[in-house]
Parts: structure tokens; C-alpha cells; sequence
């Protein structure tokens, strides 16, 4: 069955539910008694809480209960929590203020829940949270990274001296001052790395429904790991053991990272249902993800990079400062440190690198992983400074890259990770002949001609994906194992259930996972359910993110069903009175190699569960599970070039080309990997030319709506040119990789590079916009 | 309290809510028809986007008042039967959706584009015309296909009838 197994372009089970308007998301579920809950949020960057009346807003029509930070302690549910412990150099844990669903006595940024009205309708509930008033005294708030270190800035959290969550280090700090002592050529830059807000189409929503009798709680939210979050509302928000708390993340519009956390609304919608005795449903709006969804990236970092004088690398020194945002979020610790300093190596063979990350507080939303998370900050870094080298060193910089690229693998990089393969040359020989880099001189003396300055910019990416062996990540602080556990089902009918942990919010997992069963059965797609996203459903799982669902979450589906396969063959070979050993599975069917016995799926399945003649001690049915643990991190790589204009007149940039060639190793379907790709791409280039989330000097934001956020749309994107070279990750079965990233992490860089290229000024900030374009044009500050 | 009376997607519905209810609550919240979705609350995004008396509105931006007597089509109401849409099918067979959030408001403002330009369209035709409908998702890369494709589809469909 090639048509539907590995490596073809099937198109997706899931669509004709959302095209035919039918996707059940959790805003369109409605439970009989459901009452409302609106969200009444700080305005302040920083305050205390004086008072609360809710006196007048519980006297209005529908209103059911006010509800507020006090008695959330009062009922002793716990404070939101940080899952990756991070030390310090000198040995000490992170610093962590507390933060409590709804903020009992100070709030710490704009949008911080305080209270929540529940009532019988949206609007009653609205109405009712105008009608409730609360008395703040500001206090003086910062936003800024630099201004919250410096001396006398106001402190967040009393826990967090100086507003440091950590001060942290990797790498050999001895041998790159040694490098950098030999070094022929210093390339220095400063770089920010602009703060996002992750926006995936669907808001954020959550209905709880108690069930007093059963003392059980239902939670429909909008997750990308329902498992985690009940496992994290059980065990540290004390709101019901396990057994008794079912999470189901039905259809889930987008999620990008910022649907990994498990956020103050989910809490408190849980224990307001038990506390009124009603189902509880919360839809977020689009300022509230503005205000509330963990945010993204937020760098300002300082790099030197120490060149021979063969143009090889011999050191890099990098000293960043990672805004968190006012609290630290569920993996917030672990984005600039273990997902962020790990990959500076990059494509290139450096011996020595040394990365010093401060975590700061500040009276803005709190930041955690976004597509990407920790590895764009640092191909971002690295291929700005290769770009920026070679102009200062006047070599090509496709030239400069090649000479030092990592070439044998394995590798061991200075900071900790072991690339198992790659061959980065081949994906930079795709994008130079894909864009035709030769060609380019011509096509710039030509757009000069018209009056436009052209640019190219190369940006050589890797990752490390698959996330993660559970050892490894333990050894560094994660508080959480990150494999994956699959079970397939085979009904007594011959068709096929998997469930499975990961967890699909436009990925084409059903789609996906279902070519694998097709491909090993020989069955059509048709007949097999991939389920997930129910706590009640699959035993566990620790869902998706990382591009970790192929890598990780797929091959725990192999696993088990090379055990399904394994007893199948078991019942067939006795069914056949053949030996076991010369049963093949091919179209459905379980053959005895060399003869023409065969017997149907459907067959050996009820063989299996009628167990009217099985195998002496076999137990009856046909349904088997594994846990997958991977023994590495994968490493997705890759080259994007960007060919682009820039009109001098007005600072405008306008695409003329952007090529893309990946290798991600074995492709399922070519076709969602390369939906993948675009994805991540638009969120790369939205990064490097549109996105900015910005406070003003006192921690308001000025960018909270679609009306000033600037979100990619269809006309500032170019149709990309995508392809793929070929290392077979050698880390799982499959081969696989991982896509979910890449574009997002290659190409920030690849855009920035071209638009400095075109202008002849290296000193540019994302996001490049025509003003700051402009500028950095006629050289004059923006 | 305002008496709205609609007829969706062939069907006459009569409700009655209050005046400040806007059109797209009452599809939703009313009338159960969840495909057309909210995504922003400020006009920009078009997940909301409906069809009144042929013409692609945001649902999220009209009061249910003021669509009172109009025909509303839904993303529920363009498939025959089980004949999906050209434009559906196509999404469908250029993987023009990922999530599926957006995906109904870019359907319904899809047919309003190929129908507005009598099916002649081009690429920087298609994604000008996109621009009141936000995907986080495809890059549109493969939604801009999917129009084109659909505008094929859609003339060859109107020669044959």
C-alpha cells in the first residue's frame, strides 16, 4: 500500500471536518447548566491590592459568585510552578517569586487575574466584572532587562534579589580566553532578539465541570499535553488527585508552544465548578492572549567570535540577558539555558564556546517557549555573526560557513549535545543552486540600475529536536520524563486503534501516524483512528512540542506494533499450522513465505479475541503498548537563503526569492512537512520584519490587538521554494527527525542578512521594519 | 431585546436576543453552528467571515439586528450533500490548513474573492485580497495555492451548469 504508507502525500483523514465547519474546539462544546467565567485583570504593571468590592456586582442579574486570590489560598490551592530546576554558577538554585492563580495581595503585570465573576451568560458576567471595584496602590514598575538589573530598580519578588532568577553558565570559560587570546580577527555584535507573542488563531478556553457525587472533575481545554496538565493540576495545585480529574484537549486551533503551560484560568475554572456547583466555561479573547499566553524569545545579548587566521573559528563568548516576564512559567528556565546555549555550535566546528545567561524579572507577561524556543535565539546569534564575519573578514560568506562546518560525525560540540549526523554541505549546495547564489552580482547590478538595492542572506541552521531522553534531561533539571507511549488496538474486525500521547493541533498526526500502520500492515489509512487528546482514552503521554512527535511519539506507535505484529504472527503461524518464522505481512494479509497460505487481518483479529483456537498459554485478544524513551536528541538542519529588495526611497523590503532546503531525515508525508516548513517560516520572517510585543517605559503594552501587533498577513510573504536532503537520523527506527521548528528557527537570520547585505550596514533589529530600515539606510537612529 | 429573523443557510431561523448580540454569537451560541469561529474581537482576523445575502461579511463585526431578514450562508452551508465546495475540496487537496481554526473564515472568503473576480485571479491578486484573514499556521503558502486552484475548479464547474 505505497499510495498511503511512508513517504507519500496523503492528503489528511482530519480535513473534511474543518473545511465542513464540523472540528469540535473547546469554545463549541456546551454542558447543560453552564455558567460563564470573565477574567478581571490587572491594569497595572505593578501594584497592591487594597480592596476588593464585589458588593454591587453580586447584586446584578445572572451574577453566580465573585471569586478572588484569597480565597484561592484559603481553599489551599497551590502556586503556579516552574518544572526545570536551573542553578546558578555559583551553585545556587533558581530564585522563584511565588505566583498564585489570582493575585491575593500584589499583581506584577498587565492582565494578571485578580478576580472572576462567574454568571449564567457571557455578557451578565462582563457586565458584572465592571461593576466590581478594586482599589489599587501602583507601584513603580520596570519592563525593561537592563533597567531591572541596575541598581536601585524596583524588586519584583523578594525571593529574586536584584531581580535575577539565575546567573548561569556553560562551557569552558578558560579555554575560549585562551582562544580568543590567539585569535587573528574578532567579530563583537550586540543583538536583541525581539519578544513575540506566539497567537495561534484559537483563543485560549477551558470548561470545568464537577461532578460532586463522583467527586470528579472534567477539563476541556485548549492543551497541547493534557497529560502534563493533569499531572501538574494534581500533584502542585492540589485540585484533585489523578483518578479523579479527566483532561480532554479536543480540536485545539494552533498552539505553537503557548499551549504546553497550564494557566491560571484552567485552575480556577476547576475549583470555581466545584466551588458553585456548575460547569465553569472560560473563552479567552484575543487581548487576554495578548496579555496572558506566555510570550516568546526577548534576548539582548552580547557575542564575540574568535577567528584563526585561516578564517577558522577557534572560540565564541556570548553573554545574554533573558527577559521571563513577571514569574517564571511552567519550562520558562529552561529556554535561554539548556534549549538556548546547547546549540551554539551550530553547523560549525568550534572548539571552544563559553555562554553566560542572567534570567531577569520584569512587570511584563511571563515568557516561556515559543516555536522554536531557545535554538532561534541561537541561530539567530550565530548565523548574524558568520553574516557579519565574513563582510568584516571580505570572504563569501557561503565560503566562510563551508570552511567551518562540522563534516564528521558523530560530533561532540563544547555545550553538551552530540550531533549524530548531518551533511551540511549538501543542504547548502540545494539553497545556493535553488536561489542561484552565482547568478546573484548580475541580479543586484541590475535592481541597482532600477534604483533598488538588492541583498542576499544565508542563514545554515540545526536544532536539536526530538524532545528528549528522559536521563538526560533529568541530569539537567527537567522535572519530567520526555518520552512518549503509544497503544495500538486491534479491534476484533481487523480495523486499528492507536492511541497515542502526542497530541495533534494542526500537525496531521492522524494523518501521519495512520501511514505508519498502513505502511507495516498494508492496509488502507481508512481503516485505522488515531486517538488522542484524552486523559481518559490514553493512558499517558507527554504530548506535543519540540518537534518531538514524529521522532519520539511515532516511534512509540512502532514499538507497539512490532509487538502487535510479533503475536499476529504468533496466531496466523498457528492458524496456518505454518511456522512463525515464514509468516510475512504484506496487503493486509499474513502470508507463508514460498506458498499461497495466507490469512486475512480481520482473520487472525477474531482468531485473537473469539480464543477458540489459540496458541497453548496464548492470552486472548490483539492489543499492545510501549513506552519510547529516546537515547538522543534529533538534529533537524539546514541552509534558507533570502534574495530581497529594498526600495531606499521608503526603507520597504520586498521578497524576490526565499529557498529552503531541510533534511529532516525520513519523511512520513512530504506534503505536512513541507505545511511545516511554511508555517515556520512565516513565523520566522514575521519575527524579523513585523513582530514586536512592546511595553512602554512603565510595563503598559502598546501592542495587545491584531489592530497593533503586526501579524504576517498573505501579502507580506513570498511563495517559498522548498527541498530536502537526505541523512537518516540514526537515533530511532524511523529515521526521523522532526519539522515542526525549523523554519521558525533558520529564518529570522537568513532575512536580516539579506536586508543588511542589500543596505550595507550591518547594525539592524528585528523587526526590521521600513522605518527602522530607513534609517539604518540615511543613517540616522530611528 | 431585539426579534431577529434569518434565514441560514436555506433554513428560517427566528431568535430573539439582546440588541448588543452580534451576529456571529447568534450562529454560534443560538443556532449551533460552531464552524465559523472568533479569533480576535477587532475585525482583523476573519475566522468570523459569513456570507450575507452573497456578500463575505465578519459576523463578528455586524449586530445580529442588523442582519435581520438577510440570508446567511455558513462554512456548514456550501457543501451538496456530501459534494464538498470546490473551494473546501480544494483546501483539502493543497493541504491549505493545518489547525482548521482560520480555515472557515478563509473559505468563505475565498468564494467571495474568486466570485468578486469572476474566477481570473493571480498570486498577488489572491494575497492582497487575503489580507482581512490571518492564518498562524500555513504560511499561506498552500492557502494561496487552494484559491488559485479553487478558482479552476470553480469556472470549469460554472461552464458545466
Amino acid at each position: 500500500m505505497g499510495m498511503e504508507g511512508i513517504g507519500a502525500s496523503v492528503v489528511r483523514k482530519e480535513d473534511k471536518r474543518f473545511i465542513t465547519g464540523k472540528g469540535r474546539y473547546v469554545d463549541d462544546i456546551k454542558l447543560m447548566g453552564m455558567s460563564y467565567a470573565h477574567f478581571i485583570r490587572s491594569p497595572h504593571p505593578h501594584a497592591k491590592i487594597k480592596g476588593i468590592d464585589s458588593s454591587a456586582a453580586l447584586k446584578m442579574p445572572g451574577v453566580l459568585a465573585v471569586l478572588t486570590g484569597q480565597e484561592l489560598v484559603d481553599d489551599k490551592i497551590g502556586n503556579l510552578i516552574c518544572g526545570w530546576m536551573i542553578h546558578s554558577k555559583d551553585g545556587s538554585p533558581m530564585k522563584m517569586g511565588a505566583w498564585p492563580a489570582m493575585a491575593p495581595e500584589t499583581v506584577r503585570f498587565v492582565g494578571q487575574a485578580v478576580a472572576v465573576v462567574i454568571a449564567e451568560s457571557k455578557n451578565a458576567a462582563r457586565d458584572a466584572a465592571e461593576a466590581v471595584e478594586i482599589d489599587y496602590e501602583e507601584l513603580p514598575a520596570v519592563a525593561d532587562v537592563r533597567a531591572a538589573i541596575a541598581p536601585g530598580a524596583v524588586q519584583l519578588h523578594p525571593e529574586a534579589p536584584g531581580n535575577q532568577v539565575y546567573d548561569w553558565a556553560l562551557g569552558d570559560e578558560a579555554a575560549v580566553n585562551a582562544a580568543f587570546g590567539k585569535a587573528a580577527n574578532v567579530v563583537t555584535m550586540e543583538i536583541s532578539n525581539n519578544r513575540l507573542v506566539p497567537n495561534a488563531m484559537e483563543p485560549r478556553a477551558a470548561i470545568a465541570d464537577y461532578n460532586a457525587a463522583e467527586e470528579h472533575f472534567t477539563l476541556y481545554t485548549t492543551s497541547q499535553n493534557p497529560h502534563v496538565a493533569r499531572l501538574v493540576l494534581s500533584a502542585f495545585y492540589n485540585i484533585a488527585p489523578e483518578h479523579k480529574l479527566r483532561v480532554i484537549a479536543p480540536d485545539v486551533g494552533g498552539g505553537f508552544g503557548s499551549k504546553i503551560y497550564i494557566y491560571p484560568e484552567e485552575m480556577v475554572a476547576l475549583w470555581a465548578s466545584r466551588k458553585i456547583g456548575r460547569p465553569v466555561k472560560w473563552t479567552g479573547d484575543r487581548t487576554e492572549a495578548f496579555l496572558t499566553d506566555a510570550h516568546g524569545r526577548d534576548h539582548l545579548t552580547r557575542a564575540e567570535m574568535a577567528f584563526d587566521k585561516d578564517n577558522r573559528i577557534t572560540g565564541l563568548r556570548v553573554k545574554t540577558h533573558a527577559n521571563f516576564g513577571a514569574y517564571m512559567s511552567l519550562f520558562s528556565s529552561s529556554v535561554p539555558t539548556y534549549l538556548y546555549a546547547t546549540l551554539l555550535s551550530g553547523q560549525y566546528d568550534i572548539p571552544a564556546i563559553y555562554a553566560e545567561v542572567m534570567g531577569v524579572y520584569t512587570n511584563t507577561t511571563p515568557v516561556d517557549a515559543y516555536r522554536g524556543a531557545g535554538r532561534p535565539e541561537a541561530s539567530y546569534l550565530l548565523e548574524r555573526m558568520l553574516e557579519t564575519a565574513a563582510r568584516q573578514l571580505k570572504v563569501d560568506p557561503a565560503e566562510l560557513r563551508r570552511k567551518n562546518f562540522i563534516t564528521q560525525f558523530p560530533h561532540q560540540t563544547p555545550v553538551i549535545m552530540a550531533y549524530d549526523t548531518g551533511d551540511f554541505n549538501a543542504s547548502l549546495d540545494a539553497a545556493m543552486k535553488a536561489i542561484d547564489y552565482a547568478g546573484f552580482p548580475a541580479r543586484k547590478a541590475k535592481a541597482k540600475a532600477d534604483g533598488k538595492l538588492r541583498g542576499i542572506g544565508v542563514s545554515c541552521y540545526i536544532e536539536a529536536c526530538g524532545i528528549a531522553p528522559s536521563k538526560a534531561v533529568g541530569s539537567l533539571g527537567a522535572g519530567v520524563g520526555l518520552w512518549e507511549s503509544a497503544e495500538v488496538r486491534v479491534n476484533p474486525v481487523g480495523t486499528i486503534e492507536v492511541l497515542t500521547g502526542s497530541h495533534s493541533h494542526g500537525q496531521g498526526h492522524e494523518t501521519a501516524f495512520a501511514q505508519l500502520v498502513a505502511d507495516r500492515l498494508g492496509i488502507s489509512i481508512s481503516q485505522i483512528q488515531i486517538v488522542h487528546g484524552d486523559t481518559d482514552k490514553v493512558q499517558f503521554g507527554m504530548g506535543t512540542y519540540g518537534s518531538r512527535s514524529a521522532a519520539v511519539g511515532l516511534t512509540a506507535i512502532l514499538k507497539a506494533m512490532e509487538k502487535v505484529e510479533a503475536k499476529a504472527k504468533k496466531i496466523a503461524a498457528h492458524q496456518l499450522e505454518a511456522s512463525e518464522a515464514d509468516i510475512v505481512i504484506e496487503n493486509g494479509e499474513f502470508k507463508v513465505t514460498g506458498t499461497d497460505k495466507k490469512i486475512a487481518l480481520p482473520m487472525v483479529a477474531l482468531a485473537a479475541y473469539t480464543a477458540h483456537n489459540l496458541p497453548d498459554g496464548m492470552e486472548p485478544g490483539l492489543k499492545e503498548s510501549a513506552f519510547y524513551d529516546p537515547s538522543n536528541f534529533t538534529f533537524p538542519a539546514g541552509a534558507y537563503i533570502c534574495e530581497l529588495e529594498v526600495d531606499p526611497g521608503t526603507g520597504k523590503t520586498s521578497f524576490v526569492n526565499f529557498v529552503a532546503a531541510d533534511d529532516f531525515g525520513r519523511l512520513i508525508n512530504p506534503m505536512i512537512v513541507e505545511g511545516q516548513v511554511h508555517g515556520g517560516l512565516a513565523q520566522g520572517i514575521g519575527q524579523a520584519l513585523l513582530e514586536h510585543a512592546l511595553y512602554d517605559g512603565n510595563g503598559q503594552p502598546v501592542t495587545a490587538s491584531f489592530m497593533d501587533y503586526a501579524m504576517p498577513r498573505a501579502d507580506d510573504l513570498p511563495s517559498f521554494k522548498l527541498s530536502h536532503t537526505t541523512t537518516l537520523c540514526p537515533g530511532n527506527p524511523l529515521g526521523v527527525k522532526g519539522c515542526g521548528e525549523a523554519g521558525a528557527i533558520g529564518s529570522s537570520a537568513a532575512v536580516i542578512n539579506a536586508i543588511t547585505d542589500a543596505i550595507g550596514n550591518n547594525k539592524l533589529e528585528m523587526p526590521a521594519t521600513p522605518d527602522r530600515v530607513w534609517h539604518a539606510i540615511h543613517g540616522k537612529a530611528a | 431585546m431585539s426579534k431577529v429573523q434569518l434565514t441560514v443557510n436555506g433554513k428560517t431561523a427566528a431568535v430573539e436576543v439582546e440588541d448588543r448580540t452580534l451576529l456571529v454569537h447568534v450562529l454560534r451560541d443560538h443556532l449551533n453552528l460552531t464552524g465559523t469561529h472568533v479569533g480576535c474581537d477587532t475585525s482583523q482576523c476573519g475566522a468570523c467571515v459569513v456570507h450575507v445575502d452573497g456578500r463575505a461579511v465578519k459576523s463578528c463585526t455586524v449586530l445580529a439586528g442588523q442582519a435581520n431578514g438577510s440570508s446567511v450562508t455558513t462554512i456548514e452551508g456550501i457543501a451538496r450533500g456530501d459534494e464538498l465546495h470546490p473551494m473546501q475540496a480544494a483546501f483539502r487537496d493543497n493541504h491549505g490548513l493545518q489547525c482548521g481554526f482560520c480555515t472557515p473564515g478563509m473559505i468563505m472568503s475565498a468564494i467571495d474573492i474568486v466570485g468578486r473576480h469572476g474566477g481570473v485571479l493571480d498570486e498577488a491578486t489572491v494575497r492582497h485580497e487575503l489580507e482581512g484573514n490571518i492564518c498562524r499556521c500555513t504560511g499561506y503558502h498552500n492557502i494561496v495555492k487552494a484559491v488559485l486552484d479553487a478558482a479552476g475548479r470553480m469556472k470549469v464547474a460554472q461552464a458545466a451548469e
